[in-house]
């Protein structure tokens, strides 16, 4: 039982990495990869921030812009500078490995014995990892909440605009420039703050906890989009944070089966591919499907 | 004689600088635009037509010249401040409107052309009656589809809405790039008659390039022949009311020897 509350816990947690990633990778239809070093950026900054005295909470509003930091340097060098957005991210990724090391002075840092999010009266009474299951709740319901209301507003709509035609948005005076940048910005600020509550959770921050983070996220849009199929732009927002968790299911039956915690970036790997090829396979299937119906019926 | 809204002077826009194939697509082009023009331009491939337009847009950066609006200079202004007073077209229906929001979302959109985008609510059920008003002078069920993603309607309905996101909110300039093209023949005079009908009772002032002498004879008050980036012909009123298609294909032939 602890087990699957545990995952649940852990499936809210990386939701905000997934909704973070959905703003780019679905919305602006960027493969940003920058996302592998604000993960970590974020948890180094939140630990580093609770080391020098800060409370957790404010701590956590730090991992944030220090993941929307780095997610501008991304923008800027893709719109500005005009370096390929994948390539933007991969540069903005490895010099992060750098800053994090900087930021932490050492490759990992532990919270044993400092104050967290998850170290409060409330949440010490409930029951074993139900604390970072209302957390999770409430940091997930705070953010998607944040991010529908953006959608909704004009500003949200050029923003969404942007990445369906840009050709078009700029036609209408919407400067994509701005928006990617700013989409760029907010999606790595959220990672960031994934990271620094990943980091919280776990007791410690790691300079190489940002490996196959892109993947994990990924899989929690792409499980979202399979399991619910057509869905509206604020159903699919929600739909990311429970693929994060069907996900975290996923991965706890893996290895019940008797894989190794070692083999988790290639599990990880293998079921997000599994999930992008099930479209396809269903294609195929309901092809044959009506193939089948119809020579029975002319027969 | 009233003042001009828009002036070109003297614009060359020189491409392959410094090399052999420096070329001026550009070529000391003046053209001044009066309110309530409908400009009909036609040219052969690589003329310059759509260089024209994305001069006017600001797309593309000019070599020398001087673009002014209403006797003010915009020469350095950015295309996305130019959509103030500027709407366009284009020719590929997939260009002018974003495919996964719905007929609504993209008027919405448009309605804001050029303005400030903020944090305020959309409000978009409010605009919903006035939508389906804008859409039904179209008569092509436009006006039914409001909630249809405009990447599942067929290519005359997009052009269509194209067309009416480039007008809902007035422009002081409208730009026609072969808008009708894409389309087949039967859609494409449907639209372009709605085109002209839009324009004629809005009094807009507009540029359209066009393939169709037919077209390029029957509507508008000026016509505009471009060649080699440059303006070979230009004419308004009764001389172009009275123009007749055999004089324009000669004219045509002319420029080929």
């Amino acid at each position: 039982m602890s087990i699957i509350v545990s995952a649940i816990g852990q499936g809210l947690t990386w939701g905000i990495v997934g909704i973070g990633l959905f703003l780019t990778f679905r919305i602006l239809d960027f493969p940003d990869m920058t996302v592998e070093g604000t993960f970590p950026m974020g948890a180094a900054a939140c630990v580093a921030a609770i080391y020098s005295g800060a409370s957790p909470l404010v701590a956590t509003l730090i991992a944030f812009i220090a993941g929307m930091l780095a997610g501008l340097v991304t923008g800027l060098l893709y719109t500005k500078v005009k370096i390929p957005v994948l390539l933007a991210g991969i540069l903005v990724m490895t010099a992060a490995y750098s800053v994090n090391l900087r930021i932490m002075g050492r490759a990992n840092l532990s919270l044993f014995g400092k104050p967290t999010m998850l170290r409060n009266h409330f949440l010490e009474s409930l029951p074993p990892y139900f604390d970072s299951v209302v957390l999770g709740i409430v940091v997930v319901a705070i953010v998607t909440a944040l991010i529908i209301y953006f959608l909704q507003t004009n500003l949200g709509q050029a923003f969404i605009a942007t990445g369906d035609n840009p050709t078009m948005a700029r036609s209408l005076g919407i400067s994509t420039d701005a928006m990617q940048i700013m989409g760029l910005g907010v999606s790595n600020g959220l990672i960031g703050l994934g990271g620094a509550l990943v980091a919280q959770n776990n007791g410690f921050a790691d300079v190489n906890m940002g490996i196959g983070v892109i993947v994990v996220a990924l899989a929690s849009i792409i499980i979202g989009e399979v399991v619910f199929g057509d869905l509206t732009m604020n159903q699919r927002l929600i739909a990311v944070t429970i693929g994060s968790i069907l996900y975290r299911f996923v991965i706890l039956l893996v290895l019940k089966l008797g894989f190794n915690a070692n083999d988790l970036n290639l599990i990880s790997a293998i079921v997000l591919a599994i999930f992008m090829m099930l479209p396809v396979l269903e294609n195929r299937f309901r092809i044959r499907h009506t193939l089948a119906k119809g020579m029975t019926k002319h027969d | 004689m009233t003042e001009p809204i828009f002036e070109l002077n003297d614009i060359v826009v020189t491409v392959n600088h410094g090399t052999p194939e420096q070329i001026n697509i550009m070529d000391h082009i003046n053209l001044s635009i009066y309110p309530g023009d409908f400009i009909t331009i036609l040219g052969s491939n690589g003329a310059g037509k759509s260089t024209l337009f994305n001069v006017i847009g600001g797309n593309i950066p000019i070599t020398t010249g001087q673009i002014l609006l209403h006797g003010k200079d915009i020469t350095n202004m950015s295309v996305e401040r130019r959509t103030r007073f500027l709407s366009r077209v284009f020719q590929d229906p997939k260009m002018g409107t974003a495919p996964r929001m719905t007929v609504a979302e993209n008027l919405l959109l448009s309605e804001k052309r050029g303005q400030y985008r903020g944090f305020g609510s959309r409000h978009l059920k409010a605009h919903m009656a006035k939508f389906k008003d804008i859409t039904s002078v179209m008569n092509n069920g436009l006006e039914d589809r409001l909630n249809t993603a405009t990447g599942k309607l067929s290519g005359g309905q997009r052009q269509a809405l194209s067309f009416l996101m480039a007008t809902i909110k007035r422009p002081e300039i409208l730009l026609l790039d072969e808008h009708t093209a894409a389309l087949d023949p039967q859609t494409s005079q449907e639209l372009m008659q709605a085109t002209n009908d839009q324009i004629t009772r809005n009094h807009l002032t507009c540029l359209m390039i066009t393939h169709h002498l037919d077209d390029a004879l029957k509507y508008g008050n000026r016509l505009v022949v471009l060649d080699h980036g440059k303006i070979t012909y230009d004419i308004a009123g009764d001389e172009k009311d009275n123009l007749t298609k055999e004089e324009l294909l000669s004219f045509f032939n002319d420029l080929d020897d």
